[in-house]
């Protein structure tokens, strides 16, 4: 069998071979891009990352959140499903009992290893309460130990004020951080008030 | 008692050094390091460098001159298992010494009285340079040899032929301004520059007299600073960094700093040979204009032109394309050789026939 070879047609002729006139064409590119960028950076595409934020899609799975009910406790009921569906095995939740007895249970204990997860979305699919979502918009979690990624159930709680946010999932900046876990333990909104 | 200690010749000279080096050549060389990165990124629709800061002032990305200081001094410096230590260790500084003694011979501006704006204005002139230039290939030769590294080595043997075969013909190139102005001395090159044609029209710049050699040695100039489209010897898409792959520290900054003193250097030496030099064309229709105003002004033009073509240096960068190794010495001996022999000889027959 013939082998086939494809022949490339290259440029070539007095014009290629005396270079300058593919140069002109280079240099008008590039200086009129130099100029315009010179003079107030016109055409300059780059995010200043940490200053500068990108346009999350309402539909990017990002960090998880537990969302509440009206009266501000958990919207979970500890029913299992997540940690079940969840192909990567990173949640992890103890269930307690909750003291409304239509609401039957609660979770004591309901840990997302985020450096385990694979961000399917499959818990929130899977969450028969909409207790579980994953649009706060959180792209990036960085932190210098893997035990900080291990968040809690009072880390994960859905935390910000909506009057105070005309869009929450975009501008969640005081979702607790788990720098501040500490202090966010005490303040639990898990269990009712007595 | 201090101007007469100034006025003797030797000392003058070390001051002219010291002057040319450290408040033109070397700050020029500095501030083109960050240049570079920021004009390349005006040029791709970039922000460039812009983070370093002291207490919030970034100064548009100033700072980070200090800041690669910094780094380059408290970097360790490694020298790879198995490479000849004192070559290794002195090889960044050749590049470094040949691009700095280019500034000797060039005239940043007029003479005043006895004074002469230049280190030294000696008979070979141009000579030096070609002397000069060929001892630049030592650095990269040195450097690639010594590391006891096969990219290294790669990008060493690439940097010598490539210098070599450029040298061969960037002195052929010039041999066409040697004879219109019949002279090497820079001093008479430049002041034949400031002559006119049709009455007062158009100033006799190299550029004028040499367009074809004003583009061959440019071209071989810019083959002989290593940087693109002449690239090869560093050539990062395949051997890495080339020569200096192995260095860090301080001597890679050496590298990184001769890259662009040599830079200034070309942009000098083409506006004193092709653009005038210092001479601000149709000034003379000023008469008895003050002399220092004429001063300020020549070193005003000289410093303005030379800027211009470091910029087109790195413009030129960021627009073409690497020539492929083969690519460089076929463009060489193939085509630029040639043609400055052609350039060269019809030259000669035009002066023979006009002149
Ligand atoms: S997104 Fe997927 S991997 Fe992450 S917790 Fe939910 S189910 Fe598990
Ligand atoms: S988050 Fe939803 S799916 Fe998971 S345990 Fe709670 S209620 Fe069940």
């Amino acid at each position: 069998m013939e082998l086939k070879v494809k022949q490339v047609n290259r440029l070539d002729g007095v014009r290629e071979a005396l270079y300058f006139p593919a140069l002109y064409v280079g240099f008008r590119l590039t200086v009129k891009h130099f100029w315009r960028n010179l003079f107030g950076s016109r055409d300059v595409v780059t995010i200043n990352y940490p200053e500068e934020k990108r346009h999350v899609s309402a539909r990017w799975r990002g960090r998880h959140r537990l969302t509440r009910r009206e009266n501000g406790f958990l919207s979970c009921v500890a029913c299992y499903m997540c940690e079940t569906v969840c192909p990567s095995k990173c949640i992890h939740i103890e269930a307690g009992e909750h003291p409304d007895l239509s609401v039957e249970k609660y979770p004591v204990v309901f840990n997302i290893d985020e450096l385990r997860c694979v961000f399917c979305g499959l818990c929130v699919e899977a969450c028969p309460k909409d207790a579980i979502r994953m649009d706060t918009g959180v792209i990036s979690m960085a932190y210098t130990s893997r035990q900080t990624f291990d968040f809690t159930r009072d880390l994960l709680r859905d935390n910000y004020d909506p009057k105070a946010h005309s869009n929450p999932k975009y501008e969640d900046y005081d979702l607790p951080s788990p720098s501040n876990q500490q202090e966010a333990l005490p303040n639990s909104q898990g269990v009712p008030a007595s | 008692m201090l101007l007469e200690i100034i006025m003797i010749p030797a000392v003058l000279a070390i001051i002219k050094i010291m002057v040319i080096i450290l408040l033109f050549a070397m700050p020029l060389g500095t501030v083109l390091t960050l240049m570079e990165r920021k004009w390349s990124a005006m040029i791709q629709d970039r922000v460039g460098p812009n983070r370093a800061n002291i207490g919030g002032f970034t100064g548009h990305g100033v700072l980070h001159l200090a800041a690669d200081g910094l780094k380059s001094m408290f970097k360790e410096d490694t020298m790879p298992k198995g490479a000849d230590g004192f070559l290794y260790l002195i090889a960044p500084f050749f590049g470094l010494i040949a691009g700095v003694a280019t500034f000797a011979i060039i005239p940043l501006a007029g003479p005043i009285g006895n004074f002469t704006f230049q280190v030294t204005d000696i008979e070979p002139g141009l000579l030096f340079i070609f002397a000069i230039t060929s001892l630049s290939v030592y650095g990269a030769v040195l450097a690639g040899t010594s590391s006891n590294s096969k990219f290294a080595l790669l990008g060493g043997t690439r940097a010598s032929a490539q210098m070599i075969s450029y040298e061969v013909f960037m002195g052929l190139a010039l041999m066409g301004v040697f004879m219109v102005y019949g002279t090497t001395r820079v001093s008479g090159i430049v002041d034949g520059q400031n002559e006119y044609w049709f009455g007062n029209l158009i100033p006799m710049w190299g550029v004028f007299t040499q367009p074809l050699g004003f583009v061959l040695f440019f071209t071989a100039l810019i083959a002989e600073t290593k940087r693109a489209p002449f690239d090869a010897p560093e050539g990062e898409s395949e051997i890495v960094a080339g020569y200096f792959l192995e260095y860090s520290g301080m001597r890679w900054s050496a590298f990184m700093l001769a890259e662009y003193v040599a830079l200034v250097g070309v942009a000098s030496l083409i506006t004193t040979l092709f653009f005038g030099g210092y001479h601000v064309p149709w000034l003379h229709l000023w008469e008895n204009a003050p002399q220092w105003i004429v001063t300020i002004l020549q070193l005003l033009k000289f410093s303005i032109f030379t800027v211009f073509f470091c910029w087109f240096q790195i413009q030129l960068r960021w627009t073409v394309p690497k020539f492929r190794f083969d690519q460089t010495m076929a463009l060489g001996w193939k085509k630029l050789l040639p043609l400055s022999l052609a350039n060269m000889i019809v030259t000669a027959f035009v002066i023979l026939a006009f002149g």
